[in-house]
Parts: C-alpha cells; sequence; structure tokens
C-alpha cells in the first residue's frame, strides 16, 4: 500500500519538525515520570500510540454526530475506554512494567497530546487521516521517550532494558552510576539537550 | 612589567583573525586582561568608569579565600595523621594536606575553564572571568576524598547548565559553585555525605602511610547531631575523629572534619573583612544570614525535642557551612538580590532556610547549599517587590504633595 503525500506528511511531521513533546511542549509530566527506565519508557509510547491513533479514529468517526457542546465529554469516555482497555491489556501480559508505570497508565488520559489531536485534528478530519496522525504523535512521543529513558537508563543504573552494560571493571575502577539521572529533575534536563540538539539542526524552529 | 607589555605587544598579530595561533585567541585575550587592565575603552565623550572591573572584583574574592584555603589544606593534613595517631610536626601536616587539595583545585580549573575558553572560542566571544572564583569555591566545598572524576563530571556539568546555556558569566541564575556540589550530592551521595569521606584516611603521593586507629569515626559533628539519639538532649556533646569532646572554641578555630575550606570560622571571617573593607561582598546580606540562621536556631530551642533542635544557636552559625555559605556563597553579586532593601530579606531567608533543612530533615545534615540554591530562585521576585513597593511609596509621596 502506497502512501499520498499528504500522509506522509501527517504521519511524519511529528517525529521531528511537529514533535509533540520537543516542540509542542505536550506530554511532558509523563515524559519525566516514567522514563528512568527504558522498558516503561517503550511500552508508554507504545501504551499512547494505541490510545492516540484509536481514540482519533473513533472521534473522526463520529465527528459529525457529536453535539458540539459536549465534544470533551465524548472525547473523554472514548479515551478513558480506550485507556482502561490498554491497562488491562498490560495487567495481564506485562504485569511487572505495569506496577512499575502505576497510575501513569490511568493518567494517559489527562495526557495533553490526546485531547490536543483529538480537538485539532480528528474533529476535522477523516478517520484515516486521523488514524495516521494519532499513530505519527503515539511515535514521535513514543520516540523522545525512548531516548530520555535510554540515556537515563545507561547512566543511572549503568544497564539497559535490565542488562548491565556498564562493564564490572569500570566499577572496580571507581565508576558509580550517577543518582541524579534517577530522579525527575534529570530527565528535563535530557530533554532540554534533546531541544537543543534538535533546535540546531532545525534553524527555522529557533525562536528568538 | 614593561618587558611584560612589550612581549605580548609582540606575540599579539599571531592571534588575531587569520594569524597561526588564531584558535587560541580567547585564551590570549584573557591572559592579556588578566595582567593589564583592558584598553578597549571608550575614549570620547562622558564616561565613567570605575578602575575596578569584573577581574579586578573577582581577584579581591580568591585573596578573601586564601585564609580559609589554607586552613583547610592544614586541616585535611591534621585530620588525617590525627586519624592514624602520628604526628609529623606542622610542615609535613600541611604538605600532605597540600598535596591532597592541589589536585581537586587542578581539575576544577581546568575542566571549567577549559569549557569557558572552548565557549568563548566558538561563541567569538571575551572569555568570561567568572571561573576565577567558582573555580576556587568548588575545592573549598567538597569533601577531601571526592573522587577527581566526580569533580570534573560535576564542574562541566555546571558550568554548562547553569551558567554557559544562560548566557555566560553575570547572566548565571544559581551560583554555580553550589550546583556542582548540588551535583555531586544527589548524583553520588555515598561519595558527599556519611563519616567516610571527610577526613582522607588513605596517603597522598606516598607520604602519610599508616593505619587509622582504632577509635577513629570520621564523622563531621552536623553528621554525629543527625544521628544522636532523642535521650542525649543536654548531655550530646559533638567530638572529633578520637572521640575527644570539641569545645564551642574548637568549632570556631575549625580543626573539625568537615569538606576542605568550611570548617574554620576563624579563616572565614578574616576573608570576610577581606570581601567587606574592599566592597566586594555586602554587609547586609552576610548579616542578615547570620541573624536568620541564630533566630531560627533560638525558635527550635523553644521546642527541644531532638538533639538537632536543642544545639544553641550559636553553635549552628559555627557547624558545617553556614559560616562559609553566608560568607562567599550567599554574598555573590550575581546570584543575590540586587535591592538594598531586598538583601535583607534574601539574606534572612537563607539563615532561616538552612536552620529548617538542617533540623527538620534528617536526609540532608547541612541544609546550607540547599538553602542558598533556593533563595537564588526567589532573589528576582525579593527585588521585584522591593521596586514596587519602592515606586507605590513615592506614588504616594508625590500625590500628598499635590494635593
Amino acid at each position: 500500500m502506497r502512501l499520498s503525500n499528504k500522509s506522509k506528511e501527517i504521519l511524519a511531521g511529528p517525529f521531528s519538525k511537529n514533535n509533540p513533546v520537543i516542540v509542542q511542549m505536550l506530554g511532558i509530566c509523563s515524559a519525566l515520570a516514567v522514563t528512568s527506565k527504558l522498558e516503561p519508557s517503550i511500552v508508554m509510547g507504545i501504551s499512547v500510540t494505541v490510545v492516540v491513533a484509536f481514540a482519533n479514529v473513533i472521534i473522526s468517526l463520529l465527528r459529525n454526530t457529536i453535539p458540539n457542546r459536549i465534544r470533551i465529554i465524548v472525547q473523554l469516555v472514548v479515551v478513558a475506554a480506550l485507556v482502561t482497555i490498554v491497562s488491562e491489556v498490560l495487567k495481564a501480559f506485562a504485569f511487572d512494567v505495569n506496577k512499575q508505570l502505576s497510575v501513569f497508565v490511568g493518567l494517559i488520559i489527562t495526557n495533553c497530546i490526546l485531547m490536543g489531536r483529538l480537538e485539532a485534528f480528528a474533529l476535522g478530519n477523516g478517520p484515516w487521516e486521523s488514524f495516521l496522525d494519532g499513530l505519527g504523535n503515539g511515535l514521535g512521543y513514543g520516540i523522545i521517550l525512548v531516548i530520555i529513558g535510554f540515556f537515563r537508563e545507561l547512566f543511572g543504573s549503568g544497564t539497559l532494558l535490565g542488562y548491565q552494560v556498564v562493564p564490572d571493571v569500570f566499577y572496580q575502577w571507581g565508576y558509580v552510576n550517577n543518582g541524579l539521572m534517577i530522579l525527575p529533575p534529570m530527565a528535563l534536563i535530557v530533554v532540554a539537550v534533546i531541544i537543543w540538539v534538535h533546535r540546531s539542526k532545525n534553524k527555522d524552529l529557533q525562536e528568538n | 612589567m614593561k618587558a611584560l607589555r612589550n612581549y605580548l605587544d609582540k606575540i599579539k598579530p599571531n592571534f588575531a583573525e587569520g594569524g597561526k595561533l588564531a584558535m587560541l585567541r580567547s585564551l590570549f585575550e584573557g591572559m592579556e586582561t588578566f595582567l593589564f587592565v583592558s584598553n578597549d575603552t571608550s575614549k570620547s565623550g562622558v564616561h565613567i568608569h570605575d578602575s575596578i572591573d569584573a577581574k579586578r572584583t573577582m581577584t579581591a574574592v580568591i585573596i578573601a579565600l586564601v585564609p580559609a584555603l589554607l586552613f583547610g589544606m592544614y586541616n585535611t593534613g591534621y585530620q588525617h595523621y590525627l586519624a592514624i595517631g602520628a604526628d609529623p610536626g606542622y610542615w609535613m601536616t600541611f604538605v600532605y594536606g597540600f598535596l591532597a587539595v592541589l589536585p581537586i583545585i587542578a581539575v576544577s580549573y581546568i575542566v571549567g575553564l577549559g569549557i569557558e575558553f572552548t565557549v568563548a572560542q566558538w561563541k567569538k566571544e571575551e572569555i568570561h572571568e567568572g571561573f576565577l572564583v567558582s573555580g576556587i569555591l568548588i575545592p573549598l566545598i567538597v569533601p577531601v576524598d571526592t573522587p577527581l572524576w566526580m569533580i570534573a563530571v560535576a564542574t562541566a556539568f555546571a558550568v554548562i547548565f547553569a551558567k554557559e546555556v544562560f548566557g555566560g558569566t553575570g547572566y548565571n541564575i544559581f551560583n554555580v559553585a553550589l550546583i556542582t556540589r548540588a551535583f555531586l550530592f544527589f548524583a553520588y551521595p555515598s561519595a558527599m555525605s556519611g563519616d567516610q569521606v571527610f577526613v582522607r584516611t588513605g596517603t597522598t603521593f606516598g607520604i602519610g602511610e599508616g593505619a587509622t586507629v582504632d577509635a577513629f569515626s570520621g564523622a563531621t559533628p552536623l553528621g554525629q547531631i543527625t544521628i544522636a539519639s532523642s535521650d542525649q538532649i543536654g548531655s550530646f556533646q559533638a567530638v572529633d575523629v578520637l572521640g575527644h569532646p570539641l569545645s564551642t572554641w574548637d568549632l570556631f578555630i575549625g580543626l573539625i572534619p568537615g569538606s576542605i575550606g568550611e570548617t574554620s570560622v576563624l579563616a572565614i571571617l578574616i576573608g570576610a573583612a577581606i570581601l567587606l573593607f574592599t566592597g566586594v561582598a555586602s554587609w547586609k546580606t552576610m548579616l542578615s544570614v547570620f541573624v536568620g540562621g541564630a533566630f531560627t536556631a533560638a525558635l527550635f530551642n523553644l521546642a527541644g525535642t531532638t538533639v538537632a533542635m536543642s544545639v544553641s544557636p550559636f553553635d549552628h552559625l559555627l557547624l558545617g557551612g553556614f559560616a562559609f555559605g553566608a560568607v562567599f556563597m550567599a554574598t555573590d553579586p550575581v546570584t543575590s538580590a540586587r535591592t538594598e532593601t531586598g538583601k535583607y530579606i534574601f539574606g534572612f531567608l537563607i539563615g532561616v532556610m538552612a536552620i529548617v533543612i538542617r533540623i527538620l530533615n534528617p536526609g540532608y545534615p547541612e541544609g546550607m547549599m540547599l538553602a542558598i540554591l533556593l533563595m537564588n530562585i526567589f532573589a528576582p521576585l525579593i527585588d521585584y517587590y522591593v521596586v514596587e513597593s519602592n515606586i507605590k511609596r513615592r506614588l504616594k509621596r508625590a500625590a500628598a504633595k499635590q494635593s
């Protein structure tokens, strides 16, 4: 199946030029909270992608029947239902990760990316475009989470996905894991560094 | 002096744009203005220049830090030989401490200045002189046994994220040296607290060999206060590394375990005198930090349900990094409040917060660092309200005159 140029733009835009986290500054809260390890970051990225993609499709299908004045409530119901499904699936098949993510799976419902995409895109576009948009934004969010989680787990715990990657001989030489990487402030600084690198590559995004 | 000037003039063209050493331009300019007052001053019109520029101000602070630094070196050796039960004489004691502290100073300067020079060269700016002071403050506020690579990482972090990203010297919101310490404290807590790090028990470049004596314990007085149980109220006595009781006088002189430069209130007060005499630091900030600390400690004395609460206000001011922070950190002209009334508020709240953190949070035996960083954030707010209230008062006065 080939995507038209417009669809490609919808899908790929959120990866870089229109990234929800580092350009639109949405979903920062969960990006700080769940990224101390790589595994929960990946799971969180996938969960948000699934929720935002399907919520987009459903709202897009309903967009002509929802009365304008109660649209937020309808959106919330749809999102809440999807989040509950994701949460139950995680509990059933990835219980440990679900425990690490704790309330943040439930809090996907308050993730600004979701309401933002529903309001800004799904209410005005067809189901297929909405699906691509949701997929793109969810993955754009997930990429950032994975990058943050990668650096935080590598420097904070010396492991990746739970496997030790910093060799033992480093520890014998006196290397110590950086405890600050585990704490939320460092996630903000890692996000800042990602934004720094990203902006220096994309001059048109720089603000004065 | 003349010969030096001539030499500098001779080699100067090499560093100009297109010269063979152009990549070291910022280094040359930095050294030139460090040695001689800059020649790039305005030549016409009405301008008033203070003959003391930023580099000269920084030099005054460094001179003020020398007593604390020398005493810290001596104390490092003193604590070491006390711990291994030997007495090599005054000079060997100092040499041991000197050799132990020197690498830390070297690492802090090389990393910090390296980043500053690189950034200056890259952005084609003059090098900022601010790190001259930060580079000497950093060694003074860390435990002597901190691994050098940790200091390098923390210094790099602080210079990049607390200073350069905000625009360099004079634009930083937080005190750079304290950010270095905060980074170390949260990233490597085991190297920054506890009773293993404040007294160097190993050898330094092969000298000072010996096993620690049995009675040795490296806990700082503040560390002892934090772990003391509440039945010791009234009978608590801070002890030195061999278990001998410490008097208030000992705390004042400062031959006690602690971060390198913070122990001696006497040496710090000499530094304070130099700062006040040269007009670099504000007595208002210093005084109000001490007043705030004493006031809060006195309030806690009234409750007195733990040992930390029952320590007398005077001892609280002598212990840990309180005096050092009050004299050298709180008065930092960039990060403290700038209005005159604001300085009182700023200093007072630092004193209050330092004692509150020290007493109420068992995880942080010393609260000075966090208190100053916290108030750094609020300094612009304090200034804003002082200015606003001043405007209001004067408007009222003007209105009263007109009617």
